[in-house]
């Protein structure tokens, strides 16, 4: 590894972050309370930004046209969803069932969720995909190269696999909950961003530690950085535990603030879930009837 | 029993926790001598007069969230306690019975502290309310043989009917008398696998979230009883429009409310339960006398919150 290339690896600002003040920050902008009308927004606008997510080994054809009817028409005052993420192997069936629709596919790939396949298995992967009818790719970083030191490898993989995702968006999944430190998942982030990365994302939902208000903050100031000094936006998706309509709106805030609110559109910011598209309908329901909702009122996933 | 030195501040029992109000609302408890002073004490408060008594305990005022919350943990719960076998239900409500009679003594005190009541009273609600504990513990297991039946039908079918819970079912129960009208109003509603949201008035808070120790201690899994103690008329429409609650048992208040007050809850609480078509179910007894009696227990308190099941099975050769 040449030192040369290292440098460039490395965010020309200060890495260190204060955790402390970070973590403190992402928990006062959700402390808002959120007035009905600015809440009824609030919902639709996350649910414009929903990657509606099946990442199981039980996923089957009909799961995913199910879930492809859902992103479609998720409830009452809710518009469709940004995309439908699904295996590789999936993609045939939700781009017929997407036929038409705004809603986008998406793959993840790459050796998801570990990553620890060969880099030749992993362009093949995304090239399938891709031909498949994939519009977004979601790969995972060599997050055990990463946590070894060599960026090197991170960043010259993630460059191989947006080649060979294109046209299709990249999203870069860090797995923040396994990289240790805010400096470490900043530093990554970054890496991504010069690799060329569309989005960086994360985590799998497949570990512990899945998505934080403090982790999303950290990456919106990555990404507000990278603007700066190259002047190339790269969104933001948040993925994995997020349930409710009062988290996911919890991140517009965070969005808000951060970057503000040009970049609340699906382009620039994402939240990968599922059973979330169940709260925010019954969220939207008891806006409009003014009572709270019973557990049938709304189809659960 | 002495004055304690830590005058105690009753919270909310909410998913096997002792939370507060999520708004910070306490109420203050004052002493209550005789019942003719504590009624004048309430139209007092009720006026907004502040009493010139000190307050001998603090009491949490739940709020539409804390019930919103309750109900959400109510219905967690119901899926794996409406499945458990009678059996264990049976054996939980019989380890209340338990844990009720073996701190009966400290019951008898906190009643005459609180409400003022005398020893012998105070001896008999706890007595009879163990009783009515154990009596329902029973029913458990019975309740299919007893109200399940198996149909005669015109083919070569078996046809069963059979019990099962309706749901979560908010509870509010009377002030007095306090642990008599929680326990006869939750114990029932419990024996077909239902869970329970209680809405204790104020008056009763100490004694019911003292019961609620009790639960704790039972081996009752968080979120089929929850206890919250508060202003019956704040958080009386919210129990009516509540979607998710799927029954209401509404014990009418000894003397505490006027008849017309009584009545126009009563029909609030119909009126707006249609929407969702939740069960509504007015207790009988009125009185504290009522609620020692034989006709305080029994079959008619489970069957309003059960629903009945019917299944065809073929007869086969």
């Amino acid at each position: 590894m040449s030192p040369g290339i290292d440098e460039a690896l490395t965010p020309p600002f200060d890495l260190h972050i204060d955790a402390v003040a970070l973590r403190a920050r992402a928990a006062e902008l959700g402390t808002r309370s959120i007035k009905n009308d600015s809440k009824r927004l609030g919902l639709a606008r996350a649910m414009s930004m929903i990657d509606l997510t099946t990442l199981e080994g039980a996923d089957t054809a009909e799961r995913v046209r199910r879930l492809c009817v859902r992103a479609q028409r998720p409830g009452t005052g809710l518009p469709p969803a940004a995309a439908v993420c699904v295996y590789p192997r999936l993609v045939p069936v939700a781009r017929r069932a997407l036929e038409g629709s705004p809603v986008r596919v998406c793959a993840v790939s790459s050796g998801f969720p570990a990553g620890q396949v060969p880099l030749g298995i992993k362009l093949e992967d995304t090239r399938a995909a891709v031909e498949d009818g994939a519009e977004e790719i979601d790969i995972v970083i060599a997050r055990g190269s990463l946590l070894a030191g060599d960026f090197t490898r991170v960043h010259d993989e993630v460059a191989a696999l947006k080649e060979a995702a294109s046209p299709a968006c990249l999203k870069v999944i860090l797995e923040t909950g396994e990289l240790g430190s805010f400096e470490q998942i900043a530093h990554a982030a970054w890496i991504a961003c010069i690799a060329g990365a569309d989005f960086v994302k994360t985590s799998t939902g497949k570990v512990a530690v899945n998505s934080t208000p403090a982790t999303a903050l950290c990456l919106l100031h990555v990404v507000r950085d990278y603007h700066a000094h190259t002047g190339r936006e790269v969104g933001v998706k948040c993925a994995g535990g997020i349930r409710t309509a009062k988290e996911a709106l919890h991140y517009l805030v965070l969005v808000h603030e951060t970057m503000g609110p040009s970049w609340l559109v699906q382009s620039r910011f994402r939240i990968g879930a599922s059973s979330l598209v169940d709260d925010l309908a019954r969220q939207m329901l008891k806006l409009d009837g003014g009572r709270y909702v019973g557990s049938d009122d709304v189809v659960q996933d | 029993m002495t004055d304690p030195k830590i005058h105690k501040t009753f919270k909310l029992y909410i998913d096997g926790a002792f939370p507060r109000s999520e708004s910070g609302r306490v109420a203050p408890l004052h002493t209550q001598r005789a019942r003719k002073g504590a009624r004048a004490n309430n139209a007092r408060a009720k006026n907004g007069e502040v009493s010139s008594e000190v307050p001998i305990a603090q009491v949490a005022r739940a709020s539409r969230k804390d019930l919103r919350n309750a109900v959400q943990g109510a219905r967690r719960a119901f899926a794996s306690w409406s499945t458990s076998s009678a059996y264990l239900r049976g054996q939980i409500l019989y380890r209340m019975a338990e844990m009720l009679d073996h701190r009966s003594s400290a019951f008898v005190d906190a009643l005459v502290h609180f409400e003022g009541c005398s020893a012998a009273v105070a001896k008999r609600e706890v007595e009879v309310s163990a009783t009515r504990l154990l009596f329902y513990a029973g029913c458990c297991d019975k309740l299919t043989q007893l109200l399940g039946t198996v149909n005669p039908v015109a083919g070569p079918y078996f046809n069963f009917s059979m019990p099962e819970a309706s749901g979560v079912i908010a509870a509010l129960t009377p002030s007095r008398p306090s642990l008599l009208g929680l326990v006869s109003s939750l114990a029932p509603i419990l024996v077909p696998g239902n869970t329970v949201v209680c809405v204790v008035p104020t008056q009763a808070a100490p004694i019911a979230l003292d019961f609620a120790e009790v639960i704790a201690t039972s081996d009752v899994p968080p979120g089929v009883v929850q206890i919250l103690s508060g202003e019956r008329e704040e958080l009386v429409p919210h129990v009516a429009t509540h979607r998710d609650l799927d029954g209401c048992l509404l014990c009418v208040e000894d003397a505490a409310i006027d008849a017309d007050t009584r009545h126009r809850e009563r029909q609030l609480v119909e009126a707006e339960a249609a929407d969702h078509v939740k069960r509504v179910h007015v207790a009988e007894a009125v009185t504290s006398k009522d609620w020692l009696e034989g006709r305080a227990q029994g079959l008619g308190w489970i069957l309003p919150f059960v629903e009945i099941k019917t299944a065809w099975h073929s007869m086969g050769r």
